[in-house]
């Protein structure tokens, strides 16, 4: 066998630094330059929202192998969180920091929360899981819209709807978490702790037996999704400046579980893509809206009939493997299997 | 209780060899049981296994040897008895507490991890063998880059022992059938055992795949210095590598011996055959 020309990692990590910060780059120009309508660059934050949904949920369903359904619950836990913690701070912080510190506070607080229903939930599988985690979402749900009322606070305001949240997310600020997102997410899974998510997706008596304390890592994939979702919540407020809790119901869980079934479990680029085009085509299809649903459902249906891994299967795209196979000539030659996976 | 009021005399059934008996077995099985409901599939079971030393578990369909795994390995709780590894107990030890104590094993019905590479699969045997935490791997610290290297590398060493580094990047459900099941041994040396446990390793081979797995048994043994508890059908391979034999009927221990006393041994011929009418 030839010995193959290999970049170093530090390249790689350069040229994939570049990439994403010329990526954001332009969009911030295209926002700034007012190339993009207002309403536009409103669908591109959507958009941010949707991609780190789709993406975190991803790794509780794609790589821990398990199908909850409550995920818009972890996604109102932090965008109340960080609407509430923004709106009293606001003013009396810088508003970057308010911001920052906002989603922070939303996705430790979706964290723990994803703990707290991870431990009782994992101990379950498949069908019973995913009521379960129904469940929850639901509670989430129907607790914020009723905890001022039982508890006397004046916080989430309930169904009247919490108002006035500062409207912090831009383009910019969204796709950077998006990229902080993607990022954490990825090199999670690279490492000793993804591929033990991933043992436990693909035989969890085996992985126990390799010495992998399965309830661990599967609370913490778990938490991990539910940690995210609450950056995506935390965000989604800034973009709304409005929250209720009927925004985060069950149909929100299913919506955002559909993307990640149709670009394909366990593919971030898959997620990311989906995401993308199952917020714009909505929106480009405004005079259609009624025929929304039935277009998710039979998209849905005719995808578990001709390709049940979904768009990608777990395909993941990878930029300096991509760049190998130029300089060392391979590109247009038939794929072998020794390249299925790479970094 | 110190383990040697409880080892020593070593009991006159025991095949350990001398070498062996000089320093405390890897695997010492008292009064080991197991009830289903009603049902008792194990019962009463004494076993020790030396440190390198290659042990058999024969018997019928439904004696209970996978069974016997399944409580080495905590998978199910035992309801009496006691296991001591190296003179530790597993009670009330998780099966991923058991690997760490030093019993790896293999499964009857292979259970690779399909859809991940060869490499992956050692690399998630060696996972206690790294200690890296969570937020070295998601910041890339220097710690991370290090194990992972040196386990990367002692991967493919490992992989390279048994003629399958060429294979490390191939997805492990492809492998051929003879390959998967060396892998899945692979993947259990990986955690650094001290006993190892081959549930029918040679299920659905050919005669000669059969003694080639022989000759690797043997070589891990030889090679990685552990001690070696194997359940199989094929007398061929029990009779060849093993140095103790026990034979489990309806879960509980009919004879145990060399090979040449177990074969001759009315007992377990009637286990396997039946008795002689008339």
């Amino acid at each position: 066998m030839k010995e193959r020309k290999t970049i170093p990692m530090a390249v790689r990590y350069l040229m994939n630094i570049i990439l994403v910060a010329a990526f954001l780059t332009a969009l911030n120009l295209l926002v700034v330059n007012k190339t993009l309508s207002t309403y536009n660059a409103k669908v591109l934050m959507l958009v941010g929202v949707n991609v780190i949904l789709a993406v975190s949920l991803n790794v509780a369903t794609g790589y821990l192998g398990q199908l909850p359904l409550g995920h818009a619950g972890f996604m109102a836990v932090g965008a109340y969180a960080s609407a509430i913690f923004t709106k009293n701070f606001d003013g009396r912080l810088p508003d970057e920091v308010n911001f920052v510190l906002g989603l922070v506070l939303a996705a430790v607080l979706a964290f723990g929360v994803g703990v707290l229903i991870g431990i009782p939930a994992l101990r379950l599988q498949g069908d019973y899981l995913a009521i379960l985690t129904l469940g929850f979402g639901e509670i989430i749900r129907i607790t914020l819209n009723n905890i001022d009322n039982v508890l006397g606070f004046k916080l989430t305001y309930g169904a009247a709807g919490l108002k006035n949240i500062p409207k912090y997310t831009s383009v910019l600020n969204a796709f950077v978490w998006v990229a902080v997102c993607c990022y954490v997410i990825h090199t999670m899974m690279k490492s000793r702790h993804g591929r033990a998510i991933l043992a436990i997706r693909e035989n969890e008596i085996a992985a126990d037996s390799c010495g992998i304390q399965t309830t661990y890592y599967k609370v913490l994939g778990f938490a991990v999704s539910a940690a995210f979702a609450g950056v995506a919540g935390g965000l989604y407020a800034g973009y709304l400046g409005v929250l209720n809790p009927g925004n985060f119901g069950f149909m929100k869980s299913i919506e955002i579980l559909v993307m990640v079934v149709l670009g394909g479990m366990g593919s971030m680029l898959g997620s990311v893509l989906s995401a993308t085009v199952l917020t714009v085509l909505p929106e480009a299809l405004r005079s259609f809206s009624e025929y929304r649903m039935v277009v998710y459902a039979l998209a849905l249906v005719l995808m578990m009939i001709f390709k049940p891994s979904g768009l990608l299967g777990q395909y993941d795209f990878s930029l300096s493997r991509l760049v190998e196979k130029l300089i060392n000539g391979e590109l247009f030659q038939k794929k072998s299997k020794t390249e299925k996976e790479g970094e | 209780m110190s383990f040697q009021d409880k080892l020593y005399p070593a009991p006159t059934n025991s095949f350990l060899k001398q070498e062996d008996l000089d320093k405390r077995p890897i695997l010492d099985v008292r009064n080991l049981g197991i009830d289903f409901g009603g049902l008792t599939a194990v019962d009463s079971l004494d076993l020790m296994v030396g440190r390198t030393e290659i042990t058999g578990l024969i018997g019928p369909n439904g004696a209970g040897k996978t069974t016997v795994f399944n409580m080495l390995t905590n998978v199910y709780t035992p309801t009496r008895g006691s296991i001591l590894v190296d003179g530790v107990s597993t009670a009330g030890k998780k099966t991923y507490q058991v690997n760490k104590m030093g019993i790896a094993r293999t499964f009857q019905n292979i259970r690779l991890f399909k859809d991940l590479t060869v490499l992956d699969n050692v690399l998630i045997g060696m996972h206690n063998d790294m200690s890296y935490h969570l937020v070295n791997s998601v910041l890339r610290l220097p710690g991370y880059w290090k194990q992972e290297r040196e386990a990367r590398q002692k991967a493919l060493e490992l992989l390279g022992i048994f003629h399958m580094q060429d294979m490390a990047q191939l997805q492990a459900g492809s492998l051929p059938y003879g390959a998967q099941r060396r892998l899945e041994i692979v993947r259990a040396l990986a955690s650094k055992p001290k006993l190892l446990l081959l549930d029918e390793p040679a299920a659905g081979m050919n005669p000669s795949e059969t003694a080639e797995l022989m000759d690797t048994i043997a070589y891990i043994r030889d090679t990685f210095h552990i001690a070696i508890l194997l359940i199989e059908h094929d007398m061929n391979l029990v009779m060849g590598v093993c140095e103790g034999i026990a034979v489990l009927s309806f879960g509980r221990i009919i004879a145990k011996g060399t090979p040449d006393e177990i074969r001759s041994n009315p007992q377990v011929i009637e286990a396997y055959l039946g008795k002689q009418e008339g």
